[in-house]
């Protein structure tokens, strides 16, 4: 069976100068949801094909990538989409969050700074934040366009009233540059405060609901609240059971069927960098005291 | 004519006919050419026999019904208002502050108590919320109308009660002329009697009244002039 | 006298061959409440849409004198200053509760939504200016909590005015406030809404076909038949010495109970 070669990153070369136009103009306003033409892609809706849209169209043979799923290198949908880039673009891939250059992540966002030059592509399935509250498109259109956002602390407040406290936890709406609310995809409110002035580039595709959206960097992307309520980060009441960290965003596991739990970091590449550092401390420590 | 300083109202020349445009627009003549003025503190009583247009008369002065011609003055501290040309914002106004009206036949909306009809209409005449209390309160009471019913709305009650909730609704406000419209016709001796003694009082204050009254002998107590109405009728007496 | 709140000019609408609306022309003041009725067909939904921004006109005009005392023609405004206008401004209160609420949100966000709209970012006040409203319209303080979907047609309408009403809006549109409810239910509405314009100072258009509702709600009244006003005036003066016919033809026809 002859295999035909695929064109770098997959897709046709007119297809990538779309969604780049797309994404330029998503930098040049930020937090606008920009429609584009999304592709038909070798995977289903809902399995990250705005994400992978945008990586293909950044991506070139000189960049390193790394992809993760709710934090993780080796879930199986991170593991694919590297498999994919690997395969139609001969792209070095990594785990290392320092040494990417374009991350492409599912639902997190990672516990190491970026920094100047890096790209983080997220992956998003509903991109309109008002669209809970509001089914029409006409109607969210000239919302955002009027800058009529009133109706998302309605939200917030059907929380307080409910729950004594905003209970949303995760895709929590933020004001960027001061203009457009958004839906930063499903990351932790944890994760929030880092979409707040960050170095890198960040861009944001949903594939189904073909839409691009971008924060450039160094952006002030301000969580929304009430003066009375304000946002808090979410607090754990325990450290990483790997690596003891207190600052990173955990995952519960559940080790038994009696209850048995215990807490990791959910970003590997963070807990395992730690890891690895408190090993080699342990080492020289050992050394030293021989 | 110019109007006197002392005149609260004046009454020229009026013309009143119905067109039945139901009844291949028959035309049915009520009054003509009426001419008349109330002072300030004088009660004025429309007399003649029924159906010559009395009622009718009040309505016009109280802007219920168009008159087709003529001018009706109403003062207004130093000016005159003509109800006959006035626009619907001055004539609400007018009702508000200078001219009050008491029906024949109370008419309200079902379950508004008895003492939020009264305290209501004090409120729209200015007062604020509880010196509107207390005239309520001080004008059921004169017109002993048992406390126990003031809780209630009027719908239920005999037409006696009812005609005195409609006179203290009208006595509520701080209009300069009031018109009555057969205020006394179910009443007893003793709220007939308090209803002289509530004009005399207004009277007293530089009230004008111009009214209607079927019983005998409350007129000749009240009324400073009774004017025969028939004199204007196109109409022969009902 | 102050100059007149909403001035309609001339304002014609037309769908197809039928002119729902003719050369409409009338002026309302600030505090005065104005009812517009007329059988099926007379027209007169269309000019409340017309005169609240909500459809436009094939010809004519309708300003609005804003707080700042200019008169705008609201057909000539940006949209962005029209929904603007009926955030802060204005009501419009539907006759059917569930297009006037967020049916899934509880009362007291539905009420609070302007206030959010116009930048409160305190809960704590917008909750309680949202109580005090509840109170006002007899809602009892501990349904605040709940969705309308659980709020009975009344207590639905009751919860839309509150909604209308939190921003002491200067104009308010009311189309049948209280069509296809029970009568019982009808007269404490009417009773409320009577004592909120009397309050408030309210500038009002009311569409009703129930010429009690007209009587009981409004000083003047615009009688409209086949997209054309017949008559007009004092309320009561209309009702009861109604000078055209068609008028006369609908308050002869008025069953008494």
């Amino acid at each position: 069976m002859t295999s035909r070669p695929y064109n770098f990153a997959y897709l046709d070369e007119q297809t990538k100068r779309m969604i780049r136009r797309a994404i330029l103009k998503a930098v040049a306003i930020p937090g606008y949801q920009v429609p584009f033409a999304s592709r038909e892609m070798p995977m289903p809706y809902g399995w990250g094909t705005g994400g992978v849209q945008l990586t293909a169209a950044l991506i070139g043979p000189e960049d390193v990538l790394k992809v993760i799923d709710q934090g993780a290198d080796d879930t199986t949908n991170a593991v694919s989409i590297r498999a994919f880039f690997a395969k139609t673009a001969d792209v070095a891939t990594t785990t290392e969050t320092e040494a990417a250059t374009i991350i492409q992540t599912r639902h997190r966002v990672p516990e190491t700074p970026l920094n100047e030059g890096q790209i983080l592509v997220y992956q998003v399935p509903i991109p309109e934040p008002l669209r809970f509250l509001e089914p029409r498109e006409t109607e969210t259109r000239t919302m955002h366009a009027l800058g009529e956002y009133g109706v998302m602390h309605v939200k917030l407040y059907e929380d307080i009233a409910r729950h004594g406290h905003i209970a949303t936890t995760y895709a929590y709406p933020a004001r960027v540059a001061g203009r457009y609310v958004m839906d930063p995809s499903p990351i932790p409110k944890f994760d929030n405060p880092k979409l707040d002035d960050c170095p890198a580039l960040q861009v944001f595709g949903a594939g189904r609901e073909k839409r691009i959206y971008a924060i450039p960097p160094y952006t002030k992307v301000v969580s929304l609240d009430f003066e009375d309520h304000p946002f808090e980060r979410t607090k754990f009441d325990s450290a990483c059971v790997f690596c003891g960290a207190t600052d990173s965003f955990l995952d519960e596991v559940v080790t038994d069927d009696s209850g048995g739990r215990m807490f990791v970091c959910s970003d590997t590449d963070y807990c395992e960098k730690r890891q690895s550092k408190q090993a080699t401390v342990a080492v020289e420590e050992k050394d030293a005291a021989e | 004519m110019t109007p006197r300083p002392s005149d609260l109202l004046v009454v020229e020349a009026l013309d009143k006919a119905f067109i039945l445009h139901l009844h291949g627009g028959k035309r049915l003549p009520v009054v003509t050419n009426v001419s008349f003025s109330v002072a300030r503190g004088e009660c004025v009583v429309l007399g003649g026999p029924s159906g010559v247009g009395k009622s009718s008369i009040l309505k016009i002065v109280f802007g219920n019904y168009r008159s087709e011609c003529g001018s009706i003055r109403l003062a207004d501290g130093e000016r005159f208002l003509d109800i006959a040309r006035a626009s619907a914002r001055e004539i609400v106004d007018a009702r508000r502050r200078l001219m009050g009206y008491v029906s024949q036949f109370l008419r309200v909306i079902p379950r508004v108590s008895t003492f939020d009809i009264v305290a209501a209409a004090a409120r729209d005449a200015g007062l604020e919320a509880s010196a509107a209390k207390d005239r309520a309160s001080s004008l059921l009471t004169r017109l002993n109308l048992p406390e126990r019913l003031w809780s209630l709305p009027p719908a239920t009650f005999s037409g006696g009660e009812q005609q005195r909730v409609n006179i203290a609704r009208g006595f509520a406000g701080e209009h300069r002329l009031l018109i009555l419209d057969e205020p006394t016709a179910s009443l007893d001796a003793t709220n007939r009697e308090a209803v002289v003694e509530l004009i005399a009082e207004r009277r007293a204050g530089g009230v004008g009244f111009l009214a209607i009254f079927h019983d005998d002998d409350v007129r000749a107590r009240v009324a400073d002039r009774v004017l025969d109405v028939s004199k204007f009728s196109e109409r022969e007496g009902a | 006298m102050s100059a007149p709140l909403l001035v309609a000019e001339g304002l014609f609408k037309r769908y197809g061959s039928i002119a729902a609306c003719r050369d409409i022309s009338f002026e309302l003041d600030e505090g005065e409440a104005l009812a517009i009725v007329g059988e099926s067909g007379s027209g007169k939904t269309t000019l409340l849409h017309l005169l609240g921004g909500l459809l436009a006109p094939d010809s004519g005009a309708v300003f609005y004198r804003g707080r700042d005392g200019a008169s705008r023609n609201l057909f000539e405004m940006s949209e962005a200053e029209r929904r603007a206008l009926m955030r802060a401004d204005w009501g419009f209160v539907h006759q059917d509760a569930a297009r006037g609420l967020r049916m899934n949100v509880s009362a007291g966000g539905n009420i609070g939504e302007r206030l959010m709209a116009l930048g409160d970012r305190h809960y704590g006040r917008i909750r309680g200016a949202a109580s005090q409203w509840l109170e006002r319209v007899e809602i009892p303080l501990a349904r605040l909590d709940d969705s309308p979907q659980t709020y009975s047609g009344g207590m639905r309408q009751r919860l839309q005015i509150a909604r209308n009403l939190v921003t002491a809006p200067r104009l308010v549109f009311m189309d049948e406030p209280t069509g296809g409810l029970d009568v019982s239910v009808q007269a404490r509405l009417l009773d409320l809404i009577r004592g909120l314009i009397a309050e408030m100072g309210l500038a009002v258009v009311l569409v009703t076909h129930d010429l009690g509702v007209a009587r009981l709600l409004s000083n003047r009244i615009l009688v409209m038949k086949q997209g054309e006003v017949v008559e007009s005036g004092l309320t009561d003066r209309v009702l009861d010495d109604p000078q055209a016919p068609y008028t006369q033809l609908l308050v002869s026809s008025v069953l008494a109970a």
